[in-house]
């Protein structure tokens, strides 16, 4: 159990441009620290870490305290025995994967460390590659040999800093998936920073949102991200479409409300929020959320049928990009055998359709 | 030819190069990673005999190791003999002289070291010594051999601070440069030939290994 307050201003001569100031407590299991770049995230890990020393706060684990401003407490790095996997991983060049993973265990007989290397090495699928040079393996396998050298010490607390950037999807589960084995036994509290949306639903067990030096919300996935409280965040949980819009009438005993978007005519329901006639909201819809129909369709239970005309189509390998012109412009994913089957091009005339409660409503 | 003044020259530029690797890691390290809002004051001192005509260098060392200079006082006191004129001095002035050529490379092969790699080894439980030895170190190892090797040539051609503070005592002070300024004088130019040739030589050879090494022809660490 890791119980955190931080404050630690960046400055620079003359201002200070960010501060974070945070308050969190992160139990056994993995927890997403998830916000969009430069909300503080890799700051606060390098503050529990040991790397940078916080302003004030005051850091403890388990029942040890690590850091506390007012009796000037502040463990070292190297005694905290806090694991922390880089977003660069920072694998030794020089040494080998055995030597990288044995670096820790420096303290150990020679024996009982090679026990302990071959057997995580082992757990993490890459006993094989025990005697190649970091840069003669794979950008997955750096990832596996990196967890590894971190979680062979056995650490009190895992940190990763969006350790499975760039890997395809399958790759990430099968890592994900050995450390979830991993950590079963051992059930120490895992910190897991990321900006994507894909791991927070591929991960998470809780989630803690950061923006701008904050925790704006914490709690299940489904609860932080589905029910987006601020614009950024909404942004950065992947909410392709984003509306200015004025509320037109509240429907209470429908639980929705009609919204115009933008200056347009386009009008929308969305679920009911607390707000007023003649309230500005945002209203902001996943480009996945979204269907698209060439001709109006009828006996549907969505409520929003939009009509629009396409100015364009994006191909991004199995994804198409569709921008639909209905007043504002929607984004719309689709997938290339729809566009086949429907025959879609430039300047078609669509209809979008949309469910009421694909439509979430940011304050 | 005279094999005194190259075996001198070759002991001097031995020892100058081994100590100053010595005294020269822990002052680049320091250099390297210090936050010190001062610090630019210490650089420029280790600088400073890249700028300074060596007779400037040579006539400061000579005057602190003179008789009545407090080097000089000190080592009658603890040897029974002064320091002027003696392979003592003249290894301690080349040492100054030939400080900048050891440490500048050595801070920037320190500071060519990746951070994260520095951080890695902390959170991995390594005091800063064990990560100077396991990671600092081996990384710098291109900056190493030119800070020798740098510091080796160096001391090998010195001429204005061996004159000032050597003298030109066979066997004793007597290097290669000195000897070959001698010869000249002497209108022998075919010895003063001789010796030139030879530090030619040598000079080329060891400049094509810092800069192969540097180049990474021989790589320190091949990929397997």
């Amino acid at each position: 159990m890791l119980a955190a307050r931080i404050r630690k201003e960046r400055r620079s001569a003359s201002t200070t441009y960010f501060v974070l100031d945070v308050s969190l407590d992160v139990s056994p299991g993995i927890t997403i620290l998830f916000g969009p770049s430069g909300a503080g995230k890799s700051t606060l890990l390098d503050c529990i870490a040991g790397l940078t020393p916080p302003d004030a706060g005051r850091i403890a684990l388990n029942d040890e305290v690590l850091f506390d401003s007012t009796t000037a407490t502040n463990l070292p790095a190297q005694k905290r025995r806090i694991a922390y996997v880089f977003q660069t991983l920072a694998l030794f060049p020089h040494l080998s994967i055995e030597e990288n993973v044995a670096y820790g265990l420096s303290t150990l007989p020679a024996e009982d460390r090679r026990g302990r290397v071959a057997e995580i090495l082992d757990a993490f699928h890459v006993e094989e590659l025990r005697k190649q040079k970091p840069t003669a393996i794979s950008g997955g396998e750096r990832q596996r040999v990196a967890l590894a050298r971190s979680l062979v010490t056995n650490p009190r607390l895992l940190l990763l800093d969006e350790p499975l950037t760039g890997l395809d999807a399958a790759l990430k589960t099968a890592i994900v998936q050995d450390l979830r084995s991993w950590n079963a036994a051992k059930r120490i509290p895992i910190l897991y920073v990321t900006h994507s949306r894909e791991e927070v639903d591929a991960l998470g067990e809780r989630v803690i949102a950061l923006e701008n030096g904050r925790v704006i919300s914490h709690g299940a996935p489904m609860d932080v991200l589905d029910a987006p409280r601020r614009k950024q965040l909404a942004q950065a949980a992947g909410f392709e479409n984003l509306f200015a819009g004025t509320v037109l009438d509240l429907r209470e005993a429908d639980g929705v409300m009609r919204v115009r978007l933008g200056e347009s005519a386009c009008e929308m329901e969305v679920p009911l929020g607390y707000a007023s006639a003649g309230d500005r909201v945002q209203v902001a819809i996943r480009a996945g959320d979204v269907l698209l129909a060439t001709e109006r369709p009828h006996g549907l239970s969505a409520r929003n049928i939009i009509a629009g005309r396409i100015l364009s189509l994006e191909h991004r390998g199995t994804m198409v990009i569709a921008r639909v012109d209905s007043g504002v412009v929607f984004v719309v994913h689709v997938t290339p055998g729809a566009v086949r089957a429907l025959e879609l091009t430039a300047g078609k005339q669509v209809w979008l359709v949309l469910k009421t409660h694909s439509c979430h409503l940011v304050e | 030819m005279n094999m005194d003044a190259l075996l001198l020259s070759l002991r001097l530029a031995l020892c100058v190069s081994a100590i100053l690797l010595l005294i020269g890691m822990p002052i680049a390290y320091w250099l390297a990673y210090s936050n010190w809002r001062g610090k630019f004051l210490l650089e420029s001192i280790v600088a400073l005999p890249l700028v300074l005509p060596p007779t400037v260098l040579g006539f400061y060392a000579l005057v602190a190791m003179g008789p009545r200079g407090p080097l000089g006082k000190l080592w009658i006191v603890f040897f029974g003999h002064g320091l002027a004129f003696t392979f003592g001095g003249l290894l301690l002035a080349s040492v100054l002289y030939s400080f900048p050529f050891a440490v500048q490379p050595l801070i920037a092969s320190f500071e060519g070291v990746d951070r994260k790699l520095l951080d890695a080894s902390a959170v991995l439980g390594a005091g800063s010594l064990r990560t100077f030895w396991r990671v600092i170190l081996p990384l710098s190892l291109p900056g190493v051999v030119t800070a020798l090797v740098l510091s080796f040539a160096h001391t090998l051609g010195e001429f204005g601070v061996v004159l000032m503070v050597g003298g030109n005592l066979a066997g004793v002070t007597r290097t290669v440069s000195i000897d070959i300024y001698d010869h000249v004088q002497s209108l022998e130019y075919a010895e003063a030939n001789h010796m030139a040739l030879v530090l030619l030589v040598i000079s080329f050879a060891v400049l094509s290994l810092v800069y192969g090494v540097n180049r990474r022809v021989w790589n320190p660490w091949p990929a397997k």
